[in-house]
């Protein structure tokens, strides 16, 4: 395996991570848009509030690595892609801050009428972003975008574009909804876990359904990806992320549901390394392989020694934020905490 | 001026939006980063001393810190990830051609902002639950972290201006990449440790500046001398580091980059026995306007003589050096810089002498003045810094190997304006609120701890009414009902015994 190869499989297992992170963190901005009123909505958003406020930021520092190793490892490839389809990558980074700044601002903030304000900024461009940068996977897979091409509609407006994108969305739908159900049982509310789990079942249904959709409309719109998706490597993974749906399913259904956050992240993950895998050794199917791609060899090398050495400091690191969260040992401070002669628990 | 200058030059059209959008973006950025970068270490600074004295009144500064810490480093994340994208969103043609040469350093940033925000996660949730020891440990390697990402920033920034490790071969492309020299270029030393205090001088003056603003407004507790002698004292440490540190960039800009130097110090001719102004305008046939000039000062401080030689602006062509505005800006900024720096010594020296003398804090009204406005002229010594090095670069973005024009996007100049236009909305509404959460958290911790006064201090706690002992937000009210299973627990549920 070349350095260009470890690379661009580094680069696949960042993007899955970010799909399975960050997606988690969209859904639940999906759930909390479409949880009804202020009344209504109330319960949801509360554990949603509690559920991501550990980790959102974790979740999505992924995106930052992924396009980091895209201008270091392969930088046409990065200038390809943010040439051609600069309206959707635009308004992804536009959708990023409102949806940061919407979260991060809501907490703090008492009046109503601002966290209205907040939550709905936070809520619409969880929404969008994922559209968006689904979108513009669409238009890597789908081949339409190439070295030299100029800023074009036609690069992530298509049949293809447009179904990542709501691939996209469900699947950050079914994610958050896997994770809250599991929340909530941490949070013994047994009626929001129900709640969720209704919910989690229905974007995974969606989930199915659009799946099955994007991979007929391959065959005619994304020929070389339809190749890849039905033949070794890609179809592994297809009847993985398939098996998968099935898994959560059943275990949605079934009584406990604990094991589902497994199979749900199993779903999205392998649907990445699906695509991932059948666009080898493309980068941009038709136009751009890895090797192309590839920036100097000693700079790959490096990158990938900076992966390892990264990977042994982080992993632990993150293996006990998730761990601590799940435990529920991690909560914000509350008001309490913050005034004076509040609960001493340290000294 | 400037725009003239770019229709007139035949700049693609793209440059002025994409300029804009991306100098608007770093200048929002950067107002952060000294407190990512270095209120970790302060907080921890208070934190091991409160647990150490057994001393609630800094754990609770510690604690009140961490609060703020995380909406400012939630909106640190946002920004700084706009960023990544307007590298191929304005900058294509940069990261194309040269992203395998400089982009190691990103990718270092990359796993060290990774852990940050690991470590960063633990450390603010970690306050409630956590055993107290755990917690100030796991969250000590914070400042290596954030030490870490500067370093790759860095390495990135400083390789703009002095761009190494590699060979161009026929067709202009870069190849043979060193990985090492181009991390470790001539300006990454300087330019690391310069930054890397700044940052520290900044998050120290601008914590201490809030409580410096309370001391004069009367509120002189320990709690006030508190929060105001340990983030000052990190920063007077540091800021004569700094002079330091300033002086040694600035000669390393004077060898390695003399024609930025020229223009930070708008120096038209090449010649010894140079003057030095102080501000002034440089027009473009080379005469200043205004300003102050020192004579020969220029060449002693740039090599300890006036016989020293000094690079003027007209030693290159018109096309590869800064234009007379770009260069009176360079110019200014510069001496912002270096005037904040110096006040702000002063104000340490002073800090210091009364210490030393009488082992106190200054008493004058004037001191707790200036404190007060510290903060805020550090932040902008840092703006004047980072304007210094980029705009004094132009017209180049990897110094003497691309210009600004060859990397800028083709997408169409409407759009770049549109986008310009939405982030300032946008940002202006996000630092707008940001800076109403932080001011609406000082009055509400202002207003609990009168009223805790005016209570007495015999049985406060027990006058409290009880929905304040939940988490923060109107959502709280509905924490203390709906969180636990219904029936568990009372409003007070959340702070001692929300989980069973």
């Amino acid at each position: 395996m070349t350095a260009a190869a470890l690379v661009a499989a580094v680069l696949l297992l960042a993007v899955a991570a970010y799909t399975c992170a960050g997606g988690t963190d969209y859904g639940a901005g999906f759930w909390d848009l479409t949880a009804g009123g202020a009344e209504r909505g109330r319960r949801p958003r509360w554990l949603i509030d509690h559920a991501m406020a550990p980790v959102w930021e974790v979740n999505n520092v992924w995106l930052i690595f992924v396009l980091v190793i895209m201008w270091t490892g392969f930088p046409r490839f990065f200038q390809a892609v943010f040439s051609s389809m600069w309206l959707p990558l635009a308004l992804a980074a536009v959708g990023i801050v409102l949806r940061g700044a919407g979260f991060a601002l809501r907490k703090p903030t008492r009046r109503i009428a601002g966290r209205r304000v907040y939550g709905a900024m936070f809520a619409i461009s969880s929404l969008l972003t994922p559209f968006f940068l689904g979108a513009a996977a669409g238009g890597i897979a789908s081949g339409r975008v190439g070295p030299g091409t100029g800023p074009s509609a036609h690069a992530w407006y298509n049949p293809t574009s447009v179904l990542f994108g709501l691939l996209a969305v469900v699947g950050t739908a079914l994610l958050g909804a896997v994770f809250l159900a599991a929340d909530a049982v941490r949070h013994t509310s047994p009626d929001l876990h129900a709640y969720f789990r209704r919910r989690a079942l229905a974007a995974l249904a969606a989930t199915a359904v659009l799946g099955a959709v994007t991979l007929t409309v391959t065959h005619d719109d994304a020929p070389y990806l339809w190749r890849g998706l039905t033949h070794g490597a890609g179809l592994f993974f297809v009847v993985v992320a398939a098996t998968a749906t099935v898994v959560t399913a059943w275990l949605l259904l079934g009584t406990s549901g604990a094991w589902s956050r497994v199979s749900a992240v199993g779903v999205m993950a392998s649907a990445v390394l699906a695509w991932g895998m059948a666009q080898r050794p493309y980068l941009i199917p038709g136009s751009l392989t890895v090797a192309e791609a590839a920036g100097a060899p000693s700079t790959l090398h490096w990158l990938v020694i900076v992966t390892v050495v990264a990977v042994v400091l982080v992993l632990p690191a993150v293996v006990l934020l998730y761990r601590l969260d799940m435990r529920g040992e991690l909560e914000p401070l509350t008001e309490a905490d913050l005034r004076r002669g509040g609960p001493e628990r340290e000294g | 001026m400037h725009i003239t200058f770019h229709l007139l030059a035949g700049a693609p059209p793209q440059m002025l939006p994409a300029r804009s959008l991306m100098a608007f973006t770093l200048a929002s950025h950067i107002v952060l980063v000294p407190m990512g970068v270095a209120l970790p270490l302060i907080t921890l600074i208070m934190h091991g001393y409160g647990l150490r004295r057994r001393d609630a009144t800094a754990l609770l500064l510690a604690r009140r810190w961490s609060a703020v810490m995380a909406v400012q480093f939630a909106i640190g994340v946002v920004t700084g990830t706009v960023l990544s994208f307007e590298f191929g969103l304005l900058w294509p043609g940069l990261m194309g051609r040269w992203g395998d040469v400089f982009g190691i350093g990103f990718g270092v940033e990359a796993w060290a902002f990774f852990l940050e925000a690991v470590l960063i996660a633990i450390y603010l949730y970690g306050w409630r639950r956590l055993p107290a020891r755990t917690h100030f440990l796991l969250g000590l390697p914070l400042p290596a972290a954030a030490l870490l990402g500067a370093f790759g920033i860095l390495a990135a920034n400083s390789w703009m201006n002095t761009p190494r490790g590699f060979t161009l071969d026929a067709e202009g492309n870069p190849v043979d990449v060193d990985v090492r020299k181009a991390i470790f270029t001539p300006m990454f030393g300087p330019q690391y440790w310069h930054f890397v205090v700044a940052m520290l001088v900044t998050a120290g003056f601008v914590v201490a500046g809030v409580y410096a603003a309370g001391w004069l407004r009367g509120r002189r507790d320990r709690y006030h001398r508190l929060g105001f002698t340990v983030p000052f004292t990190v920063a007077a440490v540091f800021t004569p580091v700094q002079f330091v540190l300033g002086d040694a960039i600035a000669r390393a800009v004077f060898h390695k980059q003399p024609v930025k130097f020229a223009a930070m110090e708008i120096v038209w001719n090449t010649d010894t026995h140079v003057p030095e102004y102080l501000f002034g305008r440089l027009h473009p046939d080379g005469t200043v306007s205004g300003g102050i000039r020192i004579p020969q000062l220029d060449s002693v401080l740039a090599g300890f003589s006036p016989d020293t030689e000094v690079r003027g602006l007209s030693s290159v062509p018109a096309g590869d050096r800064p234009t007379a505005a770009q260069a009176t800006i360079t110019h200014w900024a510069f001496d912002i810089m270096v005037g904040i720096g110096t006040v702000l010594l002063l104000l340490v020296l002073w800090y210091a002498i009364v210490w030393l003398r009488r082992r106190r804090l200054p008493a004058s009204p004037w001191f707790y003045r200036s404190a007060a406005c510290a903060g805020a002229a550090s932040v902008i010594a840092v703006e004047c810094g980072w304007i210094t090095t980029e705009v004094g670069r132009q017209p180049w973005i990897v110094y003497e190997n691309m210009r600004v024009a060859e990397a800028v996007t083709g997408a169409r100049s409407a759009s770049l304006w549109t986008m310009f236009g939405l982030v300032v909305v946008v940002y202006v509404g996000v630092f707008g609120s940001f800076l109403a959460v932080l001011l609406q958290m000082r009055t509400r911790w202002r207003l609990d701890d009168e009223r805790r006064v005016g209570a007495g201090s015999v049985g406060a706690g027990a006058t409290e009414p009880p929905e304040t002992d939940t988490p923060y937000g109107p959502r709280s009210a509905v924490a203390a009902d709906a969180a636990p299973a219904p029936g568990s627990g009372g409003g007070t549920a959340p702070a001692e015994g929300g989980r069973p």
